[in-house]
């Protein structure tokens, strides 16, 4: 094998790993919006501002306390299914069943959510973009592949593949709760019909207030892990709710493995598109995808979304 | 009712003068800010209130608009450009509608809104990546041609006019029937014979012009654009929702209302708070909507006709006495 192709091979190797590592944390964004959706039926467009939240909580529990932010994940989550809970329940909640000539009122109320909570940063924190200085942030770890007498080298990021492995865990918590938990299987069969969940004696309104809380703490680790990697700033919201909900309808609106696989995509699409066709458009690639999907896959990628 | 034109008129005659009474340049520039607005929300309004085709995308036209205008001056044609852009960037928005519609009216309600908003962000990005054609993030500068706020008072002013009459004699057409019809129930609409497709298509050519229209009018009043302002999904795409939406959507004035509070809350909080002045804004859309889901003027247009039906009911004879 000549080493141009070896270089080749390299490259490609590396643009996927590093696919799959973003994919992951993608798929972490993705899971909460999805549950929302499809419990609620409801697109969350404050998504995105849940996440900022979340990874100024980790900046400030970082600067002021020197608390690792992986470590901060155990405080930073259960943080953000309480204001997930208030938010559903004090606002979202009075919202659903009013009748309203506009037919989608509680996605502007999630989008004057975001607002809110994009502007309160920005009033409090600034419009500068900051970043969590740990040490680890630019450590990476190197795999020599012996491949046709060339040696291919690959890295990984020391916080992607934590973070990634992070996200695993937590997805994979995810499946357990939701298909072995009474509380799991309520969400499920509420997402299903929602009537017919209530006539079976449950309490749907609950099963909301969770659901909303648990998609708010699933993005609040996204959050979390994401801040030794990326930088910050208040409106650093808005592109991440465009990627939860192309990710969510990739995947299938409510469909939890979707979501998995949506995020994925997303993140090999990115990272490929950005180095093979043009970084310019890194943004865009996942945004023709999810247009191409909604037409000719309107069920998503599994097709056994609802659509 | 009969009176409505004659007091409409007297109205805009009223506000034409006020750049006669008032010199402060920065009152009339919060002025021409209001009226942009008021254009914006009527274009957003057709369709989005009165059509039901909530779009989160209409900032592609505004920038479609925009860039259109500033090309346009940039490539050397006469001085004159600039006004002839309002006109050409109004029809290229509406080109450019034509081709969002054709691909995003395949899927309704949140879908459509998805979609529209996808593609809005393509076309940012275009205008970010096609460097030959906008100058990229850089922006296009541009010496605006009349030195007195006035001139531009004065052509918002009508452009507002233009699109709330336009807008108004829509929706007593049988066109406006049928753009309620598809609002109410889609295939109901279809099932009457009304080839929704089509109608959707239009409400969206007329939104989207006068949407293409107030960007050109925005690149010649400011004089510098760039895509992160004119294609901007937080600060036009969705403000243009939340504008109308205060004020009530499928309302005549209810654009008018929200584009009077929004430039007012984010201009005086801009004066207190140094960042973060769409805060209380935030909070009011949050309040209307979880209190008055129908917008101030529907809200209030509502409780007057219940008041109006509640002392029909009491002078009337009952039933059955």
């Amino acid at each position: 094998m000549s080493p141009q192709v070896a270089g080749q091979i390299e490259l490609l190797g590396q643009v996927l790993i590093s696919g799959i590592l973003l994919g992951g944390l993608y798929a972490l964004i993705g899971l909460g919006m999805s549950l929302i959706m499809g419990v609620m039926k409801i697109i969350n467009l404050a998504h995105g501002e849940l996440m900022m939240v979340a990874m100024y909580a980790t900046y400030w529990m970082f600067t002021l306390a020197k608390v690792d932010p992986y470590v901060s994940l155990v405080v930073v989550c259960p943080a953000m299914f309480l204001l997930g809970v208030a938010i559903q329940k004090f606002l979202i909640t009075p919202v659903m069943n009013a009748d309203s000539i506009l037919p989608q009122n509680q996605v502007l109320l999630t989008v004057g959510i975001g607002l809110v909570l994009s502007n309160l940063a920005l009033l409090f924190f600034s419009a500068n973009y900051r970043s969590v200085p740990v040490s680890y942030a630019s450590k990476t770890i190197y795999w020599d592949v012996k491949m046709g007498g060339q040696t291919i080298s690959l890295s990984f990021s020391y916080p992607f593949l934590v973070a990634f492995a992070i996200a695993v865990v937590l997805g994979a918590a995810l499946f357990v709760f939701l298909g072995m938990t009474d509380t799991g299987r309520m969400i499920r069969a509420t997402s299903q019909d929602k009537r017919a969940a209530s006539l079976m004696g449950i309490n749907t309104q609950r099963i909301t207030y969770i659901t909303f809380g648990l998609g708010a703490a699933l993005v609040g680790a996204a959050g979390a892990l994401l801040d030794p990697v990326y930088y910050l700033y208040p409106q650093i919201g808005g592109p991440f709710t465009s990627k939860a909900f192309v990710i969510t309808v990739l995947g299938g609106m409510g469909n939890i493995p979707g979501a998995v696989l949506g995020g994925l995509v997303l993140g090999l699409a990115e990272s490929l598109g950005s180095v093979y066709i043009s970084l310019g458009y890194k943004d865009a690639f996942g945004f023709i995808i999810f247009v191409l999907v909604l037409i000719f896959l309107p069920k998503g990628l599994l097709g056994k979304g609802r659509a | 009712m009969r009176k409505s034109p004659l007091v409409a008129f007297g109205a805009v005659a009223a506000l034409a003068v006020v750049p006669l009474l008032v010199s402060n340049t920065y009152v009339l520039h919060m002025l021409v800010m209001v009226f942009l607005w008021v254009l914006l929300g009527q274009a957003w309004n057709l369709l989005g209130g009165y059509t039901g085709q909530v779009s989160y995308g209409h900032a592609a036209f505004f920038g479609v608009g925009a860039y259109t205008s500033a090309i346009m001056v940039k490539s050397g044609f006469s001085p004159a450009a600039a006004w002839w852009g309002l006109l050409a960037g109004g029809l290229l928005a509406a080109l450019v509608g034509s081709v969002l519609g054709w691909i995003c009216f395949r899927l309704r309600g949140p879908y459509f809104s998805l979609s529209i908003l996808a593609l809005s962000e393509v076309l940012r990005l275009v205008a970010v990546n096609w460097k030959d054609l906008t100058n990229g993030a850089e922006g296009i500068l541009y010496i605006p041609a009349f030195n007195s706020k006035a001139a531009y008072y004065w052509i918002v002013l009508a452009l507002a006019g233009v699109s709330y009459l336009t807008i108004r004699a829509v929706m007593r057409s049988k066109l406006g029937f049928y753009f309620l019809a598809i609002r109410e129930d889609q295939d109901c609409a279809e099932s009457l014979g009304i080839d929704t497709t089509k109608y959707k298509l239009y409400s969206l050519l007329i939104s989207a012009f006068f949407t293409g229209v107030a960007g050109a009018f925005y690149m010649n009043y400011m004089g510098f654009i760039d895509p992160g302002i004119v294609f901007s999904l937080s600060d036009i795409s969705i403000m243009m929702i939340l504008v109308t939406m205060l004020g009530g959507a499928a309302t005549m004035a209810g654009p008018a209302v929200g584009a009077v509070l929004y430039i007012l809350m984010s201009e005086a909080f801009r004066v207190f708070l140094k960042s973060g002045h769409l805060l209380f804004f935030g909070i009011l859309i949050i309040v209307i909507i979880i209190f008055f889901p129908q917008g101030i003027v529907g809200t209030l247009r509502e409780k007057w006709a219940g008041r109006r039906l509640r002392a029909a009911n009491a002078t009337a004879p009952k039933a059955g006495a």
